[in-house]
């Protein structure tokens, strides 16, 4: 019975190693795509314990490595997705148009399939965020795909800044205004909702400001102020501790929420979708906002009908840090194609478009120091790739999170389940027709069934 | 005074909104393409060749050709000519702004509506069409969906002002087939809920069938006794006739391989002109496919596998995997606003076993055949409809740019809403400072 109790114990450990192990691996001959340092061609690339050593030619792999032959391969980081909800099973507390003190990082599913298809389409971080019902909703989890564990603590991203979800237009009114009867009904309660939020966060400030400082002296005979874990959110956000991911579509939502940024001294802010960004792109660059977009996605609601699929290009070339995200399991899996579609409508460079799901992304996540770009010292996130990442040709081969080969596409079995349902029976066909647009607002069907 | 002023300003209006009039004209007339790179796809690649389009026709295509007098010549040195790419089953015109119900036009009130016209309900004007077309997919399925027999589809090239002027030759009552399985991860069924709804469902279907049955003899024993006798009417069994006697298409939409096998079954003693539409998991069942030799227009392929514990490339591989089985194989992107996307449905198709050659095909010719227009569409080839278009690069390519389309031998101005979109804002003016 005791050394049950012992294995089972020594189980648990060892499965929380494995999952914190970091990897020692040599890639070598690749066609390297550092994203910030050029392209090195004929190049190696060593991983030890999870970061990147040495990049260079003629690399020696330390004894017991793993080596991966790269000829006639392309090495790119690791692809980053700045807005998913993989890996989640709850999207969105849809229950107030104010829910800073929710967070996904409660509700991180590491047995999601659709971690796996997002590692065979070489991403290997993503940021997990929580949907757009709300004007402002919760704090996201930026996760990074070590597919395998059953804890969901080790998908987390150690140290990675928080972020939180705010959203504008026809979701939060939709919600709220047409479902609950309640502000925000329009874009302009949409933006009473932050000013209200920031005003009553700034006297939350102040009144503990007041009685840190008054509550040593003598004689104090005040009571602190009552702990509000909604109002500590939105004071870490004036504070900058906080990075705003703002679900946006239309140029005058995003150009108000600027404004309003600009009064509170907020200065952290990412445009997520943002599909009329291309508008107001030089005030978006004068402010340093960033902008996450679709490749191409438009007119499935009417506040993207007036968009383009060119909005990507003419971001970037205003200056504005622009990514590619996917918002949706299916597209995760293939980033590169859609950075891709970048030349396609507007023909970006290739490094401008790989920027676009590596670097960028990073910058967005406040991760940009530790991945985002191949450079000695980063952590060892890696895609390989057969024919070039923005060819439609592109076949990930191996994607490589902190050292460990997480896909691998000659070796890696059919069947990538974590967890199978004992129970189920009759088999689930996901019909064509189920179309996964607007994740960003599940959970909240309930509202509209009437 | 005052009136002529008012019809002055009537005019200024209308001309202004004239202005802003969503694209400019097509252009008719002759045009010879030369010095290209000819993509036939029923013959090869031709070297720098000329095609000469006159009249809506492919007059011309090869090395030797005259160029006719008075043709508009459109120099295509390092660049390659293109059969119009063809969508296999869209909402592309029968929808706007999807999340909008006002807009949508694909799916009517009723379970047996084979009746309806899905080209009724193709809207001309839509802002998409030139978002599409600009790509080079010239034609388009439009596919009504909804009931057991949601109505009949249409192909519609993406150029005219009417319905009719924009029919490409090809209709087919749509069937979706019953489904067996779970419908996806949100469907809360019981498994004995959701087979007997299956069960319901199929029954309902050989009613149907039984009553077409009937409505046939009635029908063919009045025709055959010269009365003039009629039927009562019944749009519904009218509509089916002509299917349930082999003379119109009938498309099944079906998708599970359970549900592929039964609907394999289920025509097999009918004699009917049959195609099967989805055909996600058609690779499970590619060699019953091809005994059954039913053709199979099968997408999107950019789609996440149907079954969590299949392979991740399975919906890449499912074409590549019907087609060596010996299916004939089509490729449709499905969508509406992105159908723009097909060629880079048939690109991952290619990428994961299809096969550049055999993807082509996928989205031009065998497109054509299947909805026996093969003689029209699909081809680079003398006496076909004039549907092409020519790129500086290999269509599958993400970053090739298309140069010109023509369809129907009309020119088609390269603009839509999102070229406008980048002309006016790529570099905005005013910009910060007014």
């Amino acid at each position: 019975m005791k050394k049950n109790i012992l294995s089972a114990l020594l189980l648990l450990i060892s499965v929380g190693l494995q999952a914190q192990e970091k990897g020692t691996l040599l890639i070598r001959n690749g066609t390297v795509l550092t994203i910030t340092n050029g392209i090195k061609e004929n190049s190696d690339v060593l991983i030890k314990d999870g970061k990147i050593q040495k990049i260079g030619t003629g690399l020696k792999a330390p004894s017991g490595a793993d080596v991966i032959d790269a000829k006639g391969m392309y090495v790119m980081p690791g692809i980053i997705d700045a807005h998913s909800h993989i890996a989640l099973s709850a999207i969105n507390e849809a229950t107030s148009p104010v829910t800073a003190e929710v967070s996904t990082g409660d509700a991180v599913n590491p047995l999601d399939i659709a971690i796996y298809r997002a590692l065979a389409g070489g991403v290997t971080l993503s940021h997990a965020m929580h949907g757009s019902a709300n004007a402002i909703g919760g704090q996201c989890e930026t996760i990074k795909h070590r597919y395998g564990t059953v804890d969901p603590e080790e998908l987390k991203m150690k140290g990675a800044p928080r972020t939180i979800k705010f959203a504008l237009g026809e979701n939060p009114t939709r919600v709220h205004g047409s479902g609950n009867g309640i502000l925000p009904r329009t874009r302009m309660g949409v933006e009473e909702v932050f000013r209200n939020s920031f005003s009553e966060a700034n006297e939350y400030m102040a009144g503990w400001n007041e009685y840190n400082a008054k509550k040593n002296q003598k004689g104090f005979k005040g009571v602190a102020p009552k702990y509000d874990l909604r109002l500590e959110t939105l004071a870490d956000i004036l504070k900058g501790n906080i990075i705003i991911h703002c679900h946006s579509y239309r140029a005058d939502e995003i150009y108000m929420l600027m404004q309003v940024c600009k009064d509170y001294g907020i200065k952290r802010l990412v445009f997520q979708h943002v599909n009329e960004g291309f508008k107001v792109a030089p005030e978006l660059a004068e402010f340093g906002a960033m902008a996450s977009v679709f490749s191409d996605w438009w007119a499935y609601k009417f506040e993207v009908y007036y968009s383009t699929a060119y909005n990507a290009t003419i971001l970037t070339e205003n200056n504005v840090v622009t990514s590619i995200n996917s918002d949706s399991r299916e597209l995760i899996r293939h980033l590169y194609h859609e950075a891709a579609k970048t030349q396609k409508y507007g023909s970006l460079p290739n490094d401008k478009a790989l920027s676009l799901i590596t670097i960028n992304p990073a910058k967005q996540l406040g991760i940009d120091d530790r991945v985002g770009s191949l450079e000695e010292g980063k952590e060892g996130d890696v895609a390989i790739f057969k024919n070039h990442p923005l060819s439609i040709y592109a076949v990930p081969m191996y994607t490589i999170v902190d050292g460990i080969v997480e896909f691998d596409r000659e070796n890696d079995p059919a069947d990538m389940r974590i967890y199978p349902n004992p129970e189920e029976q009759i088999d689930v066909t996901i019909a064509v027709s189920d179309s996964e647009y607007d994740r960003c607002m599940q959970d909240t069907e309930f509202l509209f069934n009437h | 005074m005052k009136l002529i002023k008012n019809i002055l300003c009537a005019g200024a209006v209308f001309m202004a909104f004239a202005g802003y009039a969503q694209s400019s004209k097509g252009k008719s007339g002759t045009f010879a393409l030369t010095n290209a790179t000819i993509e036939t796809v029923t013959n090869g690649a031709i070297q720098n060749g000329t095609v000469v389009i006159s009249e809506g026709k492919i007059t011309a295509a090869g090395t030797a050709v005259t160029v006719p007098s008075g043709a508009e010549i459109i120099d295509c040195t390092g660049h390659v000519i293109y059969p119009g790419m063809i969508e296999g089953g869209s909402r592309l015109g029968l929808t706007e702004v999807n999340s909008d119900a006002r807009t949508r036009d694909f799916s009517e009130i009723g379970e047996v509506i084979p009746q309806i016209q899905a080209l009724t309900a193709v809207n001309p004007n839509s802002v998409l069409i030139p978002v599409t077309r600009v790509s080079g997919v010239t034609t388009s399925l439009a596919l009504p969906s909804g009931g057991m027999f949601p109505g009949t589809a249409a192909l519609i090239n993406l150029h005219g002002y009417t319905p009719n002027q924009m029919y490409a030759g090809f209709k087919g009552i749509v069937l979706n087939y019953p489904q067996s399985g779970r419908r996806g991860r949100f469907d809360r069924r019981t498994d004995e809920e959701i087979n007997e709804a299956a069960e319901k469902a199929l029954k309902n279907l050989n009613e149907t069938w039984g009553k077409l049955a009937e409505y046939h003899k009635l029908d063919s024993t009045i025709t055959a006794s010269g009365s003039n006798e009629k039927l009562d009417y019944y749009p519904e069994m009218e509509a089916l006739l002509p299917v349930y006697r082999g003379e119109m298409t009938l498309l099944i939409e079906v998708n599970a391989s359970n549900d592929i096998r039964s609907a394999i079954d289920w025509v097999k003693d009918k004699n009917l002109k049959v195609i099967f539409t989805g055909v996600s998991e058609g690779w499970r069942v590619a060699k019953e496919l091809a005994e059954a030799n039913i053709p199979v227009v099968t997408g999107p392929v950019l789609s996440v596998p149907t079954r969590e514990y299949d392979r991740y490339d399975r919906p890449y591989a499912n074409p590549g995997l019907m087609q060596k089985a010996g299916v004939k194989v089509a490729i449709r992107n499905n969508g509406a606003e992105n159908v723009r996307n097909l060629p880079y449905d048939a690109g991952f198709a290619a990428t994961y076993g299809m096969g550049r050659e055999e993807a082509l095909k996928a989205i031009t010719i065998n497109s054509a055949e299947i909805f026996g227009l093969e003689k029209e569409l699909g081809s680079i080839e003398v006496g076909k409809i004039a549907n092409l278009f020519i790129a500086d690069g290999d269509v599958f390519e993400t970053k090739t740019q298309v140069k010109h389309v023509f369809i129907a031998g009309w020119q088609i101005p390269m603009e839509s809403r999102h070229t406008k979109l980048y002309d006016e804002f790529l570099e905005r003016s005013p910009g910060v400072k007014k």
